[in-house]
């Protein structure tokens, strides 16, 4: 497999990442040096095989549902590019 | 005698026996750092006041006899642990106004036990390189110099190069790091000083900037095994915020470094032989057998026939994951914003401008491999292999206590070198890489030195939670290997440099 210019760019916008047209070609090349160095996994033998979702040697634990954090306001706000009153600010997006 | 160039564990015997206090020990530290980062770059932020008040109270504490375990001890911080009031980059642009509110539990750790924030240390961009080449706030020079070339400016590896490079250079006592895929093992042989990646889920993860959380481990890095085992034994503990933290008992890391290798069965895995690899790698691998075997350990020839597909399983895995945990940097809650003409540009153009090259690399890899109708040829065709990884260690570790390998497959390379093509770069993790897939404990001891004079370590492996046979088995290597080689560059002098 290996990746047109319409798949860089259509990963690019799944990524939000804004990528200029002049940035493509040298992401093409370097995307599809990892993806062929990538595909000698074909070659394992992986019938049969459960999938490993995590390193973790034992099960997860469960815990009560309940709220153990919150009620600073501010402290969570203290880092945000922009605000208003207790509120995260972004541009309008409904006219 | 000169301070900074005590161990950790010679210090908090000085610190108790009021041969010095941790306002000396502290501020000789300091100075090193004044004198030696304007070149080294170790440090993005030094907390110089924050970390004299500390001293002081650590002072307080040995004078009522109340000293703990790292009381009064000077460390460097990876700019990847959030640290309350202290600025936390990851290395990046898009964290470059990011002030952490909260306390990361393995620095919480470290506070509680009495040790002292020097401050946060240079590193790959969200820990995603081998050289440290890829941080925002510019790279770090290794420390050794090659006797043939002292020009040529080495990297300190990666992604935990600061922390590294400090700990190496005498700027620090110790250090935290972080290891995806090798980020603690590589710079700690790139830099001849011991670190240790611990078992998944033995240092909590809570309030370290996420990378591939299925792979991501926080450790310590140190010139002694024995020191790496006072660090680790207070960043480990059970943390309820970590749903992967373990709720197991730490046992006691240092107690175990003097416990030898009488009647262990120690590995030796044949895929650990990489093409290309230079000689004298191998010859200090075998030399690091026969050190074994006189201290008593039984040698065993094992197979992890699955190795070489490691990498390319990592690259596939850890973008992903990364791909996932970046989608939080959008410039709305926190970190740097870029304004665009509505939501989604502005969205689009803080990732751009806040993301560097590396980064943006593996988050569109990890997309890819993770968008509709790729998700089964790659995602969890890797899954599949890394379940394959686990299963090689497991059943080597039926028949042996530990495994013994090279720690990288070449010493310390120039700025520069391994650039062009990234591919090239990612082969510095090939030995490094199995154990994060596996969640397995390793730590790589200075053990040699190339001919060019620039140390080369060797790894040890042990079985999940085993960290005291990785430790006993390290502090072994330790004893036999003699390392007392010094970098080119470092601290010299009483409280001064």
């Amino acid at each position: 497999m290996s990746l047109d210019h319409a798949t860089v760019r259509r990963i690019a916008t799944l990524a939000r990442i804004r990528v200029e047209e002049t940035d493509i070609p040298r992401l093409q090349t370097e995307l599809n040096g990892i993806l062929g160095w990538i595909e000698q996994l074909n070659e394992v033998n992986v019938e049969g095989i459960e999938p490993l979702t995590g390193a973790a040697h034992m099960a997860l634990k469960m815990r009560d549902d309940v709220v153990t954090d919150g009620g600073y306001p501010d402290k969570v706000l203290a880092n945000a590019p922009d605000r208003a009153g207790a509120f995260f600010a972004v541009p309008k997006v409904v006219e | 005698m000169t301070l900074t160039d005590l161990t950790i564990a010679q210090a908090s015997e000085g610190l108790r026996a009021g041969e010095f206090t941790a306002e000396a020990l502290t501020l000789a530290h300091l100075h090193a750092i004044e004198a030696l980062n304007p070149r080294l770059n170790a440090f993005i932020t030094v907390s110089h006041a924050a970390a004299m008040d500390q001293a002081r109270a650590a002072d307080a504490v040995l004078a009522r006899g109340e000293a703990r375990s790292l009381t009064g001890i000077p460390l460097a911080i990876k700019d990847l642990f959030c640290t309350e009031g202290v600025r936390t980059t990851a290395g990046s642009n898009i964290l470059s106004p990011f002030v952490p509110p909260y306390e990361s539990t393995v620095t919480s750790h470290l506070l509680r036990d009495g040790a002292i924030f020097l401050g946060k240390t240079n590193m790959d961009e969200f820990a995603m390189g081998s050289s440290n080449m890829t941080s925002a706030y510019g790279p770090v020079e290794n420390p050794w110099k090659r006797r043939q070339d002292a020009d040529a400016v080495l990297v300190p590896g990666g992604s935990s190069g600061g922390s590294a490079a400090a700990v190496a250079a005498r700027m620090a006592m110790g250090g935290t790091g972080t290891d995806t895929g090798g980020s603690i093992r590589q710079p700690a042989s790139f830099c001849g000083i011991v670190g240790i990646k611990p078992t998944y889920g033995r240092c909590s993860r809570w309030g370290v900037v996420a990378f591939a959380s299925s792979l991501d481990h926080p450790g310590p890095f140190a010139r002694t095994v024995l020191d790496c085992a006072f660090l680790l034994g207070s960043m480990a503990g059970h943390d309820p915020k970590d749903s992967t933290s373990a709720d197991v008992p730490v046992p006691d890391f240092p107690a175990a470094c003097a416990r030898g290798v009488k009647g262990l069965r120690i590995g030796v895995p044949r895929e650990y032989r990489s093409d290309g690899m230079p000689a004298e790698i191998d010859t200090l691998w075998a030399q690091g057998v026969a050190w074994l075997r006189d201290a008593g350990a039984e040698i065993v020839d094992v197979s992890l026939p699955h190795t070489k597909y490691g990498l390319p399983t990592y690259y596939i895995v850890a973008p992903a994951e990364a791909s996932s945990n970046l989608a939080r940097y959008d410039g709305v809650k926190f970190g740097a914003r870029t304004d665009g003409a509505d939501l989604r540009d502005l969205y689009e153009r803080t990732r751009a401008a806040g993301f560097g090259a590396e980064v943006q690399r593996r988050v569109l890899i990890g997309t890819y491999v993770l968008s509709a109708g790729y998700y089964d040829a790659y995602y969890l065709r890797a899954q599949k292999v890394r379940a394959l990884i686990l299963r090689d260690f497991t059943e080597a570790f039926a028949s042996v206590d530990a495994l013994l390998t090279p720690t990288a497959p070449s010493a310390a390379f120039a700025q520069g070198e391994k650039m062009d093509d990234p591919v090239q770069m990612y082969l510095n993790d090939l030995f490094t890489v199995p154990a994060n897939l596996a969640g397995v404990p390793a730590i790589s001891v200075p053990a040699g030195l190339d001919a060019n004079g620039l140390p080369l370590g060797l790894q040890v492996l042990g079985k999940p939670f085993d960290e005291a046979t990785v430790f006993a088995v390290g502090a072994a290597l330790e004893r036999a290997a003699g390392f007392e080689a010094l970098p080119a560059l470092r601290a010299a002098g009483r409280g001064s440099v």
